[in-house]
């Protein structure tokens, strides 16, 4: 056998080898920004030279086909370099206005919709699902797929009161954070346990451990040292399921979707806010989702209507209200609405204030 | 002879619509029988309508790796091997991009043709923590792969229990916002801890990220166990000329609604000529009017950081934001740039001793309370730390003149 190779242990490689020069030549140096068209970005320096970015969609899980045709128009038109965002979304930079219109038309032709700046609605920040991860409840790239192709005219455009960050996720774990709007797995019935694996697959104190409401105890079944859940505190949250797989959260019918909203990381105007549930139950239709879409649209088109410029979906529901919201998005407000975790009271109305 | 492309009725609607769609990507991988991908491509399309038509996942995990680290890899193998073989080994190879995702297309064509050769032909650009996923590897192939993308000069990213891959926003290489180089940063601070991602033996995940503003553009102030962001402490920059002219260009009406009245702390005022006045002591650097007059406003010129811990996401007592620890700190020289490493490690060392087990920073001081994580990392108090001071009498205070002793000091010290 050959002797292994020993890793280099590099670490991050340094941004500058890969941008391109003018953004290296202005680098820390900038002077303003505008944005001249949607998908279209200029950044100008203080030397008065300014890149031009063009910003398109892609779908995130990539064929090396599709990689290689992003190549190909970063060749053509940007001297080889290219940039993603976090949110998956390629942005092409160039000095040379006149490249502008032919990137685009390039780019609309090979099937990356250009937009996605300013007040638009941004790609869809989506986990693994199905397709990789071990312990989804659906999948997450057919979700954005669906839901982009509801919202491909919002992602060109920037017509929304300010910018809306969507994110999916396919367990309740949450990898895809918070979100304007989030669309989440949410279980609805306790794990379902096969006892004759549990002993040899799971490390059961562990298990135990991680349940947020202690509702799992060790248990003897069928001679056999198990776990069982204690039904009535189970809250179906799946934490056990991660280190325990034979206690299966994930079920075809009973692992639902739900509707947050109001998430929002920056400290922009107010301070970041953490997304609420604003709908559950929702069936986990693969392979488009409607029922999902419609809430989702709903939601952004109500959004879309009545905010004012600059308000993020929590901040226009904190000044039109709660009532004002359910009543306007006509979904129904439910006792699961009421925070009843620990710290919920917090979410209470303590006051005399009344939206009539 | 070549295996037939698997029935998909269910993805094939997957297809249709504007947006780019992944499923004729993974078409297109599988429609090659001159390389690995295409038998692999159509076994997991396979795979991947089976999960659609029964509503189900069938990977679990198991232990893969590569030789010298202890993590970066995503072991998958199949349950449903017997149905689909060719794709039952499905690893993920993690690895870090550069600050900000910065390519190029040379090294992406490399990565192309090596992925190509070696695993599937898919990739995510880029999984939620920030790398680069190589998705679909069979275990005998993770090693070789891996060999070649090291070569190109990347490393293998976090996964486990350590520290995890980071993400910056573009900071100073494209925006006027930045109010420190994330960029510097990022590569600085985690090229410090390429042991704790390699090896990972810490209670849980540790996650650092860099946003040059308030904008937060990295989202790192809810996902990060540890957030840097922008912040200034001088007077903002105005332009007053340009402030007029986004007074025209918006109107009067519209430029206070959409700046002065969405001010939060309600810093702005319009005066009589159509200039902006500003109470630079309110200001809270939340960069909404900056935003809106691109021209006319930038932060300001004593730029530096605000760190902010213990983000984190559901499991297991609930969401939690990050809450100020540093409420400023320069970040230029040299010096600066190693008190911040220095710092990440002490915050790095602190969770490792105090965490229990699966328990993220942001839980552990939540446990122990922020004076203790503050005492144990010999941070100084700050009135910037709370939103409010407490509101229940539960407390022990008889070191009260001793502390009000060390608040003289430390005032007495800043006055210096």
């Amino acid at each position: 056998m050959s002797e292994l190779r020993r890793p280099i242990e590099s670490g991050v490689p340094d941004s500058k080898q890969f941008m391109h020069p003018a953004l290296v030549r202005n680098y820390g140096k900038w002077a303003w920004h505008d944005r001249p068209q949607p998908g279209v970005l200029r950044h100008v320096s203080e030397s008065g030279e300014a890149v031009f970015t063009v910003k398109a969609g892609t779908q995130r899980q990539m064929d090396i086909f599709t990689v290689r045709r992003l190549c190909d128009i970063a060749d053509a038109f940007c001297d080889g370099h290219i940039r993603f965002t976090i949110r998956s979304s390629v942005e092409f930079m160039t000095t040379d206005e006149s490249k502008i219109k032919p990137l685009i038309e390039r780019l609309e032709k090979e099937g990356f919709p250009v937009g996605g700046t300013g007040n638009s609605v941004g790609f869809i920040s989506h986990t693994q699902g199905w397709l990789h991860c071990d312990i989804p409840g659906t999948d997450a790239s057919g979700v954005v797929k669906a839901m982009m192709d509801e919202l491909y005219s919002e992602f060109k455009n920037e017509e929304m009161p300010n910018r809306v960050k969507i994110t999916t996720s396919c367990c309740q774990i949450n990898c895809g954070g918070q979100g304007d709007i989030a669309i989440n797995v949410q279980h609805t019935k306790p794990p379902v346990i096969n006892h004759a694996l549990v002993s040899g697959v799971c490390e059961r104190p562990t298990v135990i451990a991680r349940c947020p409401v202690a509702a799992i105890r060790p248990a003897l079944v069928d001679g056999k040292p198990s776990l069982e859940v204690d039904e009535k505190k189970c809250v179906c949250c799946g934490a056990c399921f991660p280190p325990c797989p034979p206690m299966q959260i994930n079920d075809p019918i009973h692992s639902k979707i739900a509707i947050w909203v109001g998430g929002k990381h920056s400290s922009t105007r107010s301070k970041p806010m953490f997304h609420k549930l604003v709908a559950a139950g929702l069936p986990n239709n693969a392979p488009r989702w409607p029922e999902v879409a419609e809430v989702v649209k709903k939601i952004l088109s109500t959004y879309k209507a009545d905010a004012r410029p600059w308000e993020r979906m929590g901040e226009w529901i904190e000044r039109i209200g709660w009532p004002r919201f359910f009543e306007m998005t006509e979904l129904p407000f439910t006792k699961y609405h009421v925070d009843t975790w620990r710290g919920g009271r917090a979410n209470l109305n303590a006051s005399s204030h009344l939206h009539f | 002879m070549s295996k037939k492309m698997p029935s998909t009725p269910m993805l094939d609607e997957l297809e249709s619509g504007p947006w780019p769609s992944f499923v004729s990507g993974l078409k297109r991988l599988a429609e090659v029988d001159a390389k690995p991908h295409g038998a692999i491509m159509k076994s997991l399309l396979g795979q991947l309508e089976h999960s659609y038509q029964t509503r189900k996942g069938y990977w679990k995990g198991g232990t893969v790796g590569v030789f010298g680290y202890g993590a970066g890899v995503i072991p998958r193998f199949s349950e449903v091997a017997g149905q689909f073989p060719e794709s039952s080994e499905f690893h993920t190879i993690r690895i870090m991009p550069a600050p900000g995702f910065f390519y190029d297309t040379k090294s992406l064509r490399e990565m192309c043709d090596i992925w190509e050769e070696h695993g599937s032909g898919l990739i995510a650009l880029h999984g939620q923590s920030g790398d680069i996923m190589f998705q679909g590897c069979r275990t005998d192939q993770v090693q070789p792969a891996w060999d070649k993308l090291n070569e190109m000069g990347f490393d293998m990213g976090g996964a486990g229990a350590g520290v995890r891959t980071a993400a910056s926003c573009i900071g100073p290489a494209r925006c006027e916002q930045a109010c420190f180089d994330t960029l510097a940063a990022h590569r600085t601070v985690i090229n410090d801890f390429t042991d704790d991602i390699h090896r990972p033996s810490l209670p849980y995940k540790m996650k650092f990220k860099f946003s040059g503003c308030a904008n937060d553009c990295a989202n790192a102030t809810q996902r990060a166990d540890v957030a840097i962001l922008g912040t200034w402490k001088d007077d903002m920059q105005v332009n007053q000329t340009e402030v007029q002219a986004k007074v025209k260009q918006l109107g009067r009406k519209e430029f206070i609604n959409q700046v002065i009245r969405m001010c939060p702390t309600q810093a702005l005022g319009l005066n009589d000529d159509d200039t902006l006045d500003v109470d630079n002591k309110s200001c809270v650097r939340c960069m909404h009017c900056i935003n809106v007059c691109t021209k006319a406003l930038k932060p300001g010129k004593e730029r530096g950081i605000c760190i902010l811990v213990g983000g984190k996401r559901t499991l297991k007592i609930g969401d939690l934001l990050g809450t100020v620890v540093v409420p400023f700190m320069k970040l230029e020289s040299e010096d600066d740039f190693a008190a911040l490493t220095d710092l990440c490690h002490r915050m790095l060392d602190f969770f490792a001793d105090n965490a229990l087990e699966h328990e993220r920073t942001g839980e552990m001081i939540e446990r122990i309370g922020l004076t203790n994580y503050l005492e144990g990392l010999e941070l100084p108090l700050d009135v910037n730390m709370i939103s409010q001071p407490r509101t229940n009498s539960y407390v022990r205070t008889d070191g009260w003149a001793e502390e009000v002793r060390k608040w003289n000091e430390t005032k007495s010290g800043a006055a210096e």
